[in-house]
């Protein structure tokens, strides 16, 4: 009798503990969030937007050039990257029985855990010293290095989801292999596909590490890919760990715009895949 | 009108030159990582010739004397993932545990939902929070009790620094919990429910199916979630560089400023003057990169074991 009662408490207690841990972290990103939107919002006007940041110590200004220089940085990103991260998940998905697959699988894998910081060496390594110049080119070699092996896996995962009969209907009907792997399947699942590149391109936007020695910022607006350029992220690291209230103001400000970004990037990824895939996860 | 081919020859080209243009573009991936270590490598020989393997073991870092030694960095980097996962695991864990056994239904989603969130938050984002909220938090609300309590041990003595391996390893924990919580979820749905139900049929109580049946099925998987979220840990820079403090120091206690690899890459690589310091840094690179691909392996296997290759975790929940 004492024994079962000892039992039922241990049960409720663990229970309710991982209620509590869950809770507490569900309440982080609440806290998170919270903050950001608190100590960001009031700074959000129509300067913030229009313009390019003051010299230190006055008050005013705007990122402006850091908006404009994520886009063209991210973008140049996605240009480089999107096509070997879909072509090698199209390959995964088609031809990825074998040995080679699932070596490249397994690659894709650990390269998505590597430290972007390293990949920035290697950016720089390739673009900066040859040119012997910082330039937002070299940051986007290394943020699409950064997209390959992501891009890889969400486009096989997604490949895999066209119904074999798709495909078996249209080689019945006598169309190539190739011809069908394009048509038919990357075609069925172009939806998806292009969410995929987005949450990429989601993910990369808010890095900073890979661009510290690569596109290295500038406090100007910039539109030359072969000069130094700033993006929002180098822009909040500037800010946040500078001595000045008016850069932490900013700070927090670019902060809710580069969260803002992410988090309508990946929500309308989601909800596309949602709509059309919705029974399968 | 194109003439529908009679022989399969014309599309057997094709066919081969579609295959031979997605197979080099996959052969991109396995070119990337002998490109990566390729270039750490060469980047790291001044360093490696001059220093050998005693680079590991020292820790002077002194630019002027030129004089290299890593060790305060590799051990805050290993100090401050432990203690994140420390503090990330009954977290993630308890999250896994309540989506796949206690959660009802219709809370299963949302939940999910804000937990995929918090990976979708850029790291130097969790930097400026760190700062501002959590790092005041700490001082206010969490260091004077744990002084009170704990003062006595090496790990709790000395002053506050605010950039501390106590901030780092906090803000290092909350970034990786998606990464362990969504493998971990993933392998605990793998479980059958046979398992449950013979453990309940049993006469276990919930939790007791949940500690006996469920958990110890799942194991080689949780271990790979949690190895998964320590390599995460090992490399993650803007967050920690903004918060540990960056000192060149070996320092057992949490309130200590500390260092990592990643954070040492980060302020120093772009002020790197000579070629030696330089060369220095690639070296941490390539230390860094060498041990969080091997993190990495480890985990993938034992994910792959219960997943069957699937992409789990490489994008939270």
């Amino acid at each position: 009798m004492n024994r079962v009662l000892r039992r039922q408490i241990t049960s409720r207690f663990m229970t309710a503990l991982v209620i509590g841990l869950s809770f507490v972290a569900v309440l982080t990103l609440v806290l998170i969030l919270g903050n950001l939107v608190l100590k960001g919002a009031s700074s959000l006007d129509w300067a913030f937007f229009t313009k390019s940041p003051v010299p230190a110590g006055q008050t005013g200004g705007g990122v402006a050039n850091a908006i404009v220089g994520t886009g063209i940085v991210v973008g140049l990103a996605a240009l480089i990257g999107v096509p070997f991260g879909v072509g090698a998940g199209l390959y995964l998905a088609e031809y990825g029985g074998g040995r080679l697959g699932f070596l490249v699988r397994f690659i894709a894998d650990v390269l998505n855990g590597t430290p972007s910081i390293v990949i920035g060496i290697v950016g720089w390594t390739f673009v900066v010293r040859p040119t012997s110049r910082f330039s937002a080119l070299a940051g986007s070699v290394a943020l699409a290095i950064l997209m390959i092996p992501m891009l890889a896996r969400t486009t096989e995962e997604i490949v895999r989801l066209v119904p074999h009969s798709l495909r078996e209907a249209a080689l019945a009907l006598g169309y190539a292999r190739w011809r069908t792997s394009l048509r038919i399947v990357a075609r069925t699942a172009l939806g998806g596909i292009v969410t995929g590149c987005l949450v990429g391109v989601a993910r990369i936007a808010g890095e900073t590490a890979p661009l510290l020695f690569t596109a290295l910022g500038n406090l100007n607006f910039s539109v030359h890919v072969t000069q130094p350029m700033q993006t929002l992220s180098l822009q909040i690291y500037v800010y946040a760990t500078g001595p000045f209230e008016e850069w932490h103001r900013l700070a927090w400000a670019s902060a809710l715009v580069l969260m803002g970004l992410v988090l309508i990037i990946s929500l309308a990824a989601r909800w596309v895949t949602r709509e059309r895939y919705g029974s399968v996860r | 009108m194109t003439r529908p081919s009679l022989t399969l020859r014309g599309t057997d080209r094709s066919d081969r030159i579609y295959r031979g243009i997605l197979t080099g573009l996959a052969l991109a991936l396995p070119a990337l990582i002998l490109i990566i270590l390729g270039v750490l490598f060469v980047g790291a020989l001044p360093a490696l010739r001059r220093f050998g393997p005693s680079f590991l073991w020292t820790s002077t870092w002194d630019p002027v004397a030129e004089i290299y030694g890593a060790a305060p960095m590799i051990f805050g980097t290993i100090a401050s993932s432990i203690l994140a996962l420390v503090i990330a695991v009954p977290l993630a864990l308890s999250v896994a545990i309540f989506l796949t056994e206690f959660s009802p239904r219709w809370l299963r989603q949302p939940v999910a939902f804000v937990i995929e969130l918090l990976a979708a938050i850029p790291s130097v984002v969790y930097g400026t929070w760190g700062i501002f909220v959590l790092i005041p938090f700490l001082r206010n609300n969490v260091v004077p009790p744990l002084k009170a309590v704990l003062g006595w041990t090496p790990f709790f003595q000395g002053v506050f620094y605010g950039n501390s391996l106590l901030a780092g390893g906090i803000i290092l924990a909350i970034m990786i919990v998606p990464y362990i919580a969504a493998v971990s979820r993933e392998v605990l749905l793998a479980v059958p429910s046979s398992q449950r139900e013979a453990a309940l049929a049993m006469g276990a109580t919930r939790w007791e199916a949940v500690r006996s049946a469920v958990l110890p099925y799942g194991r080689a998987g949780l271990i790979g979630g949690v190895i998964l979220g320590l390599g995460r840990a090992l490399g993650e820079t803007m967050a920690v560089t903004m918060l540990i403090g960056n000192r060149h120091d070996i320092g057992f206690s949490v309130f200590q400023p500390a260092y990592t690899m990643a954070a040492a890459i980060a302020n120093e690589f772009s002020e790197a003057t000579t070629h030696l310091y330089l060369s220095a840094l690639f070296e941490v690179g390539l230390i860094l990169f060498v041990l969080t691909v091997v993190v990495n392996a480890i985990a993938r296997f034992l994910i792959w074991r219960v997943a069957r290759g699937r992409a789990v975790g490489s994008r939270a929940l």
